[in-house]
């Protein structure tokens, strides 16, 4: 009787899980879509579906073959990723807080590709290399930092927005240094932006993906123990150092090959996790609607911010100004509930 | 006076001691000013300083002596104000970590003068400044507000939290005005990371009546604020209109940091670092605190300028960049010093 409750109840949650996954790619293939036909000049569906081919249409070849398709892959793979390894994060460390933009992860890997780029003169896989090395250097020195008996998670936190703000001076000190000065480019590497994306950009992003993104998804089922505590995760059969060892590798390797290309998109780490959890409900891991609610996020903030502003805006400039008011809900829905953040 | 000096424990060291750091405290800071004036991207030679504090402006060393003059004195005049004013947001929010950068002032009062150059066409020192004052006022009442919601009111990751949440949308908001306004876009690009050079008396002069009520109202609020330091409630009870203290030395604070800002754009960090290290040699009497966090200030502003212009050289790093990166290591030290309960 017991049983067969039990596996109705897990049959149950594994459909509205699957219902949930679907309905999402559904939703991403759509808007994928739907932004290489739209743009200054509508595209029609066949003609988009030829380019992709690989045939050779006059125009639309560079509109979407040149333009839209290398910007919406980019987008997308960026945003599983930041998706992904944010959620991770907020899972290993029980506090949607904790997540790689708020505590600094993100703006280490930055630096380090802003430094690779202006002042060694590098680019592609070493500018990748470098922001995972920054990336987990940034890591162990917040949590280094913030250890003193017993990793607090607020500590964490504050150590990671007083590190954050360091990080970005250095950017900020690296951009003005740099011979080409410009906005476009300093916004990028301060808010994060898709502009003039290329399709070899794609390939890190991938390799990353299956790299890093497979070693969290094999972890996820250790992962969501650790949501119990470290205590009930060991007494489950989790292995919590390992698991947690594995975990920052590989999250923080996803953040910084995302940043090392695209730059810290706002708040897209941070919004996934909880975005995909209200959808998702109490039925399984959370990681991989996480990742994406974090493509559809990028995606559909990069065409915002293109065309349906005012002015053309990079995508971290409007993910930003969404997440902030969520941060303030947060912080406000925490007050009144009188729970510790 | 009575209610302050009554309190057993406020005066942790009475007696001298202050009375000589704060003699040397005003020696340091003739040094540095001395110094700001003589260092810089181009050596120049005792007899051109002489020449250029005389006035005169013949060799192109006597002209940069005299531009640096003007300088240092709003690298000294900047530094007092941010100084001050994170003491008295200290005292006001009883909160170690606030400061006019972390709680997203300085952002809002930049905000405001994004938005007042590149659609109201507004080019006046004098209206930057009110619209600085506006905008400063706004964002702290936001922080504040939200920031203490709900138990155990504003707590120092509750206000940290919020004012970072607000400084992310404003600095969007910030990138949305100026990226819409491509022709604005390169003088607010270098305004907005924080600096202290190009500047000019006559730049400087609009700012300084406001300047002057702040500090006259922060400094008259130090009683205020060593009452508020023992609690609400205990004000309350030692005879003190707590909302009418909270609202005037919050006033004061504002008018420093918003007029500061729309001088030299937001500088982070001075407001927290100053009163925290000034806290070691004062103790917690803000009718001490207060003076040694301007003069402190000063002093920190002019020999971050000074490191700005000798790192970098032949350029020049921003100051707004030199107090973040020197500011920060302090921020992460406080939160480590810090009990987790107390956090």
């Amino acid at each position: 009787m017991t049983a067969s409750l039990i596996a109705r109840g897990r049959r149950r949650r594994a459909r509205r899980r699957h219902a949930v996954i679907g309905g999402a790619c559904a939703l991403l293939l759509a808007g994928f879509a739907l932004t290489l036909m739209l743009g200054q000049s509508f595209v029609a569906p066949q003609t988009v579906l030829r380019v992709l081919a690989g045939q050779d249409v006059p125009g639309a070849s560079f509109t979407v073959g040149q333009l839209r398709l290398p910007r919406a892959v980019v987008a997308i793979l960026a945003g599983l990723s930041f998706g992904l390894g944010g959620a991770a994060f907020q899972i290993m460390l029980r506090n949607p807080l904790a997540s790689p933009d708020i505590i600094g992860i993100s703006r280490g890997a930055s630096v380090a590709a802003v430094l690779a780029i202006v002042v060694l003169d590098l680019d592609g896989p070493m500018v990748s290399v470098m922001a995972v090395i920054a990336g987990l250097a940034v890591a162990i020195a917040i949590h280094g930092l913030a250890s003193r008996g017993g990793v607090a998670g607020t500590r964490l936190i504050l150590v990671g927005i007083g590190v954050s703000a360091m990080l970005d001076s250095v950017i900020a000190w690296t951009l003005s240094r740099a011979p080409s000065w410009d906005l476009a480019e300093a916004m990028r590497w301060l808010t994060g932006s898709v502009n003039g994306a290329h399709l070899s950009q794609a390939l890190p992003l991938l390799a990353s993906l299956a790299v890093f993104g497979g070693l969290l998804v094999s972890r996820s089922r250790d992962l969501e123990t650790l949501r119990l505590g470290d205590d009930t995760a060991a007494a489950l059969g989790t292995d919590v150092a390992a698991t947690r060892v594995a975990v920052i590798v590989a999250a923080v390797g996803l953040i910084a090959v995302a940043t090392a290309i695209t730059g810290p998109i706002a708040f897209v780490a941070f919004l996934s996790g909880p975005i995909a959890a209200r959808i998702l409900g109490p039925n399984g891991s959370v990681l991989i609607p996480a990742a994406l609610v974090g493509a559809a996020l990028v995606l559909v903030g990069d065409y915002a911010g293109q065309f349906l502003l005012p002015a053309r805006f990079p995508v971290g400039v409007v993910t930003g100004a969404l997440g902030a008011p969520y941060l303030i809900y947060l912080i406000v829905r925490m007050n009144r509930t009188g729970g510790s953040l | 006076m009575t209610a302050a000096t009554a309190i057993p424990g406020l005066d942790r060291r009475p007696g001298g001691g202050r009375g000589l750091w704060l003699v040397l405290l005003v020696f340091l800071l003739a040094l540095l000013g001395a110094l700001s004036v003589a260092v810089g991207t181009r050596d120049v030679g005792l007899d051109d300083i002489l020449a250029a504090l005389h006035g005169r402006t013949d060799s192109i060393g006597q002209a940069a002596v005299a531009a640096r003059i003007p300088r240092t004195v709003l690298a000294a005049v900047a530094g007092a104000a941010l100084g001050l004013s994170g003491a008295v947001m200290q005292g006001v929010t009883r909160n170690p970590l606030a400061d006019p950068g972390i709680l997203g002032v300085n952002l809002g009062a930049s905000l405001a003068v994004a938005v007042a150059v590149a659609w109201f066409g507004i080019a006046s020192m004098q209206a930057y400044v009110w619209v600085a004052i506006g905008g400063a006022g706004a964002t702290a009442a936001f922080v504040y507000a939200i920031g203490s919601l709900g138990r155990g009111g504003p707590t120092p990751l509750k206000l940290a939290l919020a004012g970072m949440a607000t400084s992310v949308a404003l600095s969007s908001l910030v990138v949305a005005v100026m990226l819409s306004r491509g022709d604005v876009a390169g003088g607010l690009q270098a305004w907005q990371i924080g600096g202290v050079g190009g500047a000019t008396f006559a730049r400087l002069m609009p700012v300084l009546p406001f300047l002057g009520a702040g500090l006259a109202i922060s400094l008259a609020s130090a009683r205020w604020l060593n009452a508020l330091a023992l609690g609400d409630d205990m004000a309350a009870g030692l005879g003190e209109r707590v909302a009418v203290a909270r609202g005037v030395s919050s006033a004061g604070a504002i008018l420093l940091c918003g007029a500061t800002t729309a001088v030299c754009g937001p500088i982070g960090f001075v407001g927290l670092v100053v009163p925290h290290l000034c806290r070691l040699l004062t103790g917690i009497d803000h009718r001490w605190l207060l003076p040694f966090s301007a003069l402190g200030g000063a002093c920190l502003l002019i020999a971050s300028d000074i490191a700005g212009r000798l790192l970098a050289r032949p350029a020049e790093l921003d100051v707004g960049i030199v107090t973040a990166l020197v500011g920060a290591p302090v921020f992460v030290g406080i939160v480590r010093r810090a009990r987790v309960r107390e956090l």
